[in-house]
């Protein structure tokens, strides 16, 4: 279960907002059930309906944005250690305004995935947090599981429980981790052209083109998308045929390439659970073999090796090669 | 009333799809999702395939007619036909009242064709929901999950599968399959309605209400500060529409093949920045105003033009979708008074 509670983050804002550091703070609203909670913007009068718990992992960076723009005063924002990388990287492409943030980084343990939850009862009453997570159900009675075999795949594969971006923390700073993000990636590598073009067509026929996936990613900021212009002939609503979703798809990895920071949120909520982090990673992981380990976000004003120069880079030749013997 | 033993239950489909073709929701990587009965498909246990009914009846995109150019000259080309009879199981009864609420749409003058052909030729078998899922509110709208609106209901109760036929078309289909089903008195039946009828009493939402809400209402709710703090976190992405078994709005397209014109329509999102665009641009101009839109369609414009008729049904689609939890039950409380409910 995570670290810190509800009562200590909400005694942190109302510290923040009575010293006027700050004058109101994004944070999660208390939904029907323990999995719905709603990014709001609170100040002291609703503060009890903040909540915090394991189903609280929207990304709050890209929110920035919006709310930056409203007001002059500071904005308390709680970032997880993935959410920070967003952060930097959305100050590196001057997204908002760092001086209009007051940001505290909390420790993270890792978020739950509710289908996974629904997996094993599609009736749930209540989910209690812990090592062992607890389902109260309405016709199945108590259901217990390990917790990690209720986590995000994200989480499972947690790159960082470092921030990289904070005016305080809450807790200790954790280390980037050793993790096995790319190891779906490796195993796609290794089919064949035809098995790798069947899994994404399996994984892309699925596709209704309902944009949650741009619309909740942090690298998604541009103030019109192509795909929401109708001379672009590529507008949003329901893809034409099987070669739009591909295509979709296929421009926004291009588009996010070194400046997506692998946050997840993309398969957070696709609600056709596609596994949409598996084409950024794919370009993350080509980008550190060609051209050595980068992470978007990881400092605020550095280049991704894609849009910078340099004498020693890899002749496009050179990679499409290395990329046929992978 | 008809049973057989749920042991049977692939050779009664078998059987339904040696006749016509068969539709019915079975496990993917994703959910649930119906497909076309092949031998040896299971249907899903799923209570909700993933997306609803609606889109065998109106299709996510469709071609609606062709045209062929040569030099001035424009043919004209009508690709539609005749469709064959089908089958779609295990349709949950809140998905077929959504269908209803199409009726009122797409079979009012001038009648949509397309809609027509598929909903005519279709025969919807709705499973009784002996599991209904803490998203479930059908009850809000009326909607009796024991007892769905359909041409046969089934129920599962006792290792058999009764089929209670309640159409014309419904009787057809039953009749057709006598050599596999026994006759059965309604008992069984009577105590799997009972059991339902209890267990949707026990739902979280089984107070939500939706009186608040309807006909010659607009004045009411449209101009309520409620909406800002709503809609403040929408994405504007269109998942809850997509997934909705009642959105019917659409968009129509030209597609220039070079030598001809194909012309398609496809679903459209009120969440959309570019839905309804015109000359002079799109009515609504933030996501507050096509969030409002969305949900005073629901509840307000649509009772208004259809005899106070809902367009939920309470499926909890939307709840389970949405990125940031937003839904029709949060707005219902926070506008129609009823938080704590």
């Amino acid at each position: 279960m995570q670290e810190i509670n509800r009562e200590t983050l909400i005694a942190k804002a109302k510290e923040l907002l009575d010293a006027g550091t700050v004058d109101r703070l994004l944070g999660w609203k208390r939904g029907e059930f323990d999995w719905d909670v709603t990014p709001a913007v609170f100040t002291a009068d609703n503060l009890g309906e903040f909540v915090y718990n394991s189903f609280c992992g929207a990304n709050f960076s890209k929110y920035l944005i919006a709310e930056t723009r409203k007001s002059e005063k500071k904005v308390l924002v709680f970032l997880k250690p993935c959410d920070t990388y967003s952060f930097n990287q959305l100050l590196t492409e001057h997204r908002f305004d760092r001086e209009r943030v007051y940001a505290v980084g909390i420790p993270c343990e890792g978020m739950l995935d509710v289908a996974k939850i629904r997996g094993l009862s599609d009736n749930v009453a209540s989910v209690t947090d812990g090592e062992t997570v607890k389902i109260e159900t309405l016709w199945d009675g108590e259901i217990t599981s390990e917790r990690e075999k209720l986590l995000a795949e994200r989480c499972l594969n947690c790159k960082s429980k470092k921030h990289v971006a904070y005016d305080e923390l809450i807790g200790e700073d954790g280390d980037v981790l050793d993790s096995h993000r790319f190891d779906e990636v490796e195993r796609l590598e290794s089919l064949t052209p035809d098995e790798r073009y069947a899994f994404w067509q399996n994984e892309l026929s699925r596709c209704i083109r309902c944009n949650a996936c741009r619309d909740v990613c942090p690298a998604c900021t541009c103030e019109k998308c192509v795909f929401d212009n109708p001379n672009s002939g590529l507008e949003n609503k329901a893809a034409a045929n099987e070669f739009e979703e591909k295509l979709f798809h296929i421009i926004r990895a291009f588009h996010v390439a070194g400046r997506c920071t692998d946050c997840g949120e993309c398969s957070r909520v696709c609600p056709q659970h596609i596994p949409l982090h598996l084409l950024n990673r794919k370009f993350i992981r080509d980008i550190d073999n060609f051209y050595g380990e980068y992470q978007a976000g990881a400092e605020v004003g550095s280049r991704a090796p894609i849009v910078n120069f340099t004498t020693d880079d890899l002749e496009p030749s050179e990679a499409v090669r290395r990329d046929e013997n992978a | 009333m008809r049973k057989l033993s749920l042991e049977r239950l692939d050779a009664l489909l078998s059987s339904i799809s040696e006749k016509m073709p068969l539709y019915l929701p079975v496990d993917t990587d994703g959910g649930a999702h119906f497909v076309r009965f092949q031998s040896g498909l299971k249907p899903s246990e799923k209570l909700l395939p993933s997306k609803s009914a609606k889109d065998i009846f109106f299709p996510q995109s469709e071609e609606l007619v062709n045209f062929k150019v040569d030099g001035k000259k424009i043919e004209i080309i009508d690709i539609r036909k005749e469709c064959e009879d089908f089958v779609v199981w295990g349709v949950t009864p809140c998905d077929a009242k959504a269908l209803r609420v199409l009726d009122n749409v797409f079979l009012a003058e001038p009648i949509d064709s397309f809609y027509k052909n598929r909903r005519d030729h279709g025969i919807i078998v709705s499973l009784a929901c002996a599991r209904p899922s803490e998203t479930c509110f059908c009850q809000t709208f009326g909607i009796d999950a024991a007892d769905p609106d359909c041409d046969v209901a089934i129920y599962k109760a006792d290792g058999y599968l009764y089929l209670s036929p309640k159409t014309d078309k419904g009787e057809k289909l039953v009749a057709s399959l006598a050599d596999l089903t026994e006759d059965t008195d309604e008992k069984p039946v009577e105590d799997a309605k009972n059991t339902i009828r209890e267990r949707l009493a026990k739902l979280p939402l089984a107070n939500l209400k939706a009186d608040a809400f309807g006909a010659g209402k607009t004045s009411k709710f449209f101009d309520a500060p409620e909406w800002s703090e709503l809609s403040e976190s929408c994405l504007g992405c269109g998942s809850c529409t997509f997934h909705c078994p009642t959105c019917q709005c659409y968009d129509i397209k030209d597609i220039d093949t070079g030598h001809g014109v194909i012309r398609q329509r496809c679903w459209d999102s009120c969440m959309y920045s570019e839905f309804t665009k015109m000359s002079a641009g799109q009515p609504r101009l933030t996501q507050k105003e096509r969030f409002r839109q969305r949900f005073m369609h629901k509840l307000v414009y649509y009772p208004e033009r259809y005899n106070g008729l809902y367009s939920c049904v309470g499926c909890g689609r939307c709840l389970r979708v949405c990125p940031i939890g937003m839904n029709i039950v949060k707005v219902m409380k926070k506008l129609g008074g009823n938080e704590n409910a």
